[in-house]
């Protein structure tokens, strides 16, 4: 194991006034590069522990430890400026352009003007906005979306390690929100930064978390692990409930349909003559095969029957393929996909449109039946 | 309210919200100067036209009325800047995070200053300090003191909240956040409040010649006790010109120091 980016020791936090602290005596490591989320219902403390590592709210007591160094005492604007924090309500700098926005920690740094201009155009680029459209403009001008996308390239203005993010997409529309979250993973994926979550949805921890830490009252960790071990083994009824029914419907997002074996299926590839398909299907003892065009992509279903009722051409026996998938899907795009057609297959092909295979129902209902004794990482 | 709501089809929105800007801003600094202008057209007729007895002419000496007219103005200029010397630090201070919690007693204390008529706290004033210039400007500043500190304080903080959580979150110092976010947010508010200020400070300043404090109250005042309506025209309209450029100064102000974007 290595050695914890973040490190919360015995953190307590009791407000002046309550009896009851906030956060009990929390022990949290959050590993460098992964993405951990924190869940539960609303008043566990969530929030209240993301922000008292950039010590928005001061320890009573505990140690936080960043970096190897113990930063519960000393200047929080510096700790701070070293950690991109995102809110739910994003809080753009209405009166500032986007590019001011989003060069707001560079500036307090002091970074020399050329280096700003160029980290924020290069952070308009990572978020998929057009520098030259969208930096001299002001927030008031955006969509909730893009807001947000400006939300997080102003968090990830100075370049910082860790990313402490609070319900970011909470207040978006689901649509947008699923796009965000997939943009996210993506920018992930190439930034690798340590990043805090926090959320309610337990969906959206399932879909966003490498680690997930279900938390009860007070902080209190029920457990902590990989999203996959926690659908398919909660420690206890606390966390048995919050996952609510179908906990194993939503491993169907954490599994790829390059996880499923795929069925060999019979293929004629174009050109090819009608008799020569039916010989083929007979001497393969099968009543259906998939019809490839030259560059080996999927066009029909061809069954025996269509073959041998109507004498059309073969481009238009059968019936066509208008569902595809991809070795990415996850499982879930997979069996909506398999439900559309009424054969429960669908075929499967790379990223140029290439044949693969085929996946059926069958299949991939017998890798959900073993899953329980498997805990492989997607 | 926060960014995050305003729906897609912006250019046309924009247009919209530009045009309903454009119209009241137009009244705002149309208006002013068109009323301004009647005034001044009907103070040069009346000037022109009338024949003068010698008392109204004597009134009415235009060097007499110069240092009048300076003496206005004067006077609402060094009350005007007291109060926004005054008003706005203490606006800042009682907004703070920390501050103990005395904005809401401080506004109904200074509501209850200026239900005090301004006739009546300038000769509490004189009592105190004597006569002369100063002592209407000292009436003067604490009477229109509550208006701007009222903006202040509510120009402070109707600044959207997560704006502040998110400039602290990114390591802005507290005086960071007052002057990079906080101030020029609430300006639009703030100089609302001094442009009250100044009106009620140019109006009022009329009164100054009951301590000997000069002003066009003396050119209004003779004409009153002595029967002689032109010159009671002529001071009142001077005042209302003064009052109206001021204003209008003000509007010009409001519009050029709010931040963009907003």
């Amino acid at each position: 194991m290595t050695e914890p980016l973040i490190d919360l020791q015995a953190v307590t936090k009791v407000y002046p006034g309550v009896k009851e602290p906030a956060v009990k005596a929390l022990n949290l490591a959050v590993e460098p590069g992964e993405i951990l989320v924190l869940v539960g219902p609303s008043g566990c403390g969530k929030s209240t522990t993301l922000r008292l590592i950039n010590r928005m709210i001061e320890p009573t007591s505990g140690r936080i430890i960043y970096e190897g160094q113990d930063v519960t005492k000393g200047d929080p604007n510096e700790l701070r400026r070293r950690m991109g924090y995102v809110i739910q309500q994003i809080g753009l700098f209405p009166h500032r352009t986007i590019a001011e926005n989003i060069a707001t920690v560079p500036r307090m740094l002091k970074w020399p003007k050329k280096k700003i201009k160029e980290r924020v155009d290069e952070l308009l680029e990572v978020v998929s906005m057009d520098p030259s459209i969208y930096r001299d403009r002001y927030p008031s001008e955006l969509s909730g979306g893009q807001a947000q996308r400006v939300g997080v390239a102003r968090a990830l203005g100075a370049d910082p390690d860790v990313l402490l993010m609070d319900e970011p997409f909470g207040a978006i529309d689901p649509i947008t929100r699923d796009r965000l979250q997939n943009e996210f993973l993506r920018l992930q994926a190439d930034l690798k930064k340590t990043i805090v979550f926090v959320t309610h949805d337990i969906d959206e921890a399932v879909k966003m978390g490498d680690r997930i830490a279900i938390l009860r009252d007070q902080s209190e960790i029920a457990q902590l692990d990989r999203p996959e071990v926690i659908l398919t083994d909660p420690a206890d009824e606390f966390v048995e409930n919050f996952l609510g029914s179908g906990a194993i419907l939503k491993t169907l997002t954490l599994r790829r349909v390059r996880d499923i074996d795929l069925d060999p299926m019979v293929t004629l590839k174009q050109p090819v003559h009608r008799s020569q398909a039916l010989s083929e299907m007979n001497e393969a003892n099968t009543t259906s095969a998939v019809l490839l065009d030259e560059q080996d992509r999927p066009l029909r279903w061809l069954d025996e029957r269509a073959l041998n009722s109507s004498s059309s051409a073969l481009e238009r026996s059968g019936r066509p393929i208008t569902v595809q998938l991809q070795p990415e899907d996850t499982l879930q795009d997979a069996l909506s996909a398999m439900l559309q057609t009424s054969s429960g297959m669908s075929v499967v092909v790379d990223g140029r449109g290439r044949y693969l295979g085929c996946c059926t129902i069958e299949s991939l209902a017998g890798l959900l039946l073993t899953q329980g004794n498997e805990t492989s990482s997607p | 309210m926060s960014a995050a709501i305003v729906p897609t089809g912006l250019s046309t929105e924009r247009k919209r919200r530009s045009l309903a800007a454009w119209t009241s801003d137009q009244l705002d600094l149309i208006v002013t100067p068109v009323l301004a202008l009647i005034l001044l057209v009907l103070l040069i007729t009346v000037w022109s036209y009338s024949t003068f007895d010698p008392t109204t002419e004597r009134i009415l000496e235009p060097s007499q009325l110069a240092r009048q007219l300076w003496q206005q103005l004067y006077v609402a200029f060094f009350s005007t800047v007291i109060v926004v010397a005054v008003a706005i630090p203490i606006g800042i201070l009682v907004t703070r995070e920390n501050a103990p919690r005395i904005k809401d007693t401080l506004v109904s204390f200074l509501g209850l200053g200026q239900a005090i008529p301004a006739y009546g706290l300038i000769v509490l004033f004189f009592v105190w300090l004597g006569q002369g210039a100063w002592t209407v400007i000292f009436a003067l500043a604490t009477f229109a003191l509550l208006p701007v500190l009222r903006n202040t304080i509510v120009g402070l903080e109707q600044v959207d909240s997560s704006v502040i959580e998110a400039g602290k979150g990114m390591g802005m110092r507290g005086v960071q956040r007052l002057t990079k976010i906080e101030l020029p947010l609430a300006v639009p508010v703030i100089m609302a409040g001094i442009r009250t200020a100044t009106v009620i400070n140019v109006g009022m300043a009329t009164l100054a010649f009951l301590i000997g404090g000069g002003g066009l109250g003396e050119t209004i005042n003779a004409g009153l006790k002595l029967n002689r309506p032109t010159a009671i025209f002529i001071g009142a309209v001077l005042v209302a010109l003064v009052a109206l450029v001021f204003d209008f100064a003000g509007g010009l102000a409001q519009r050029y120091l709010r931040p963009k974007g907003v």
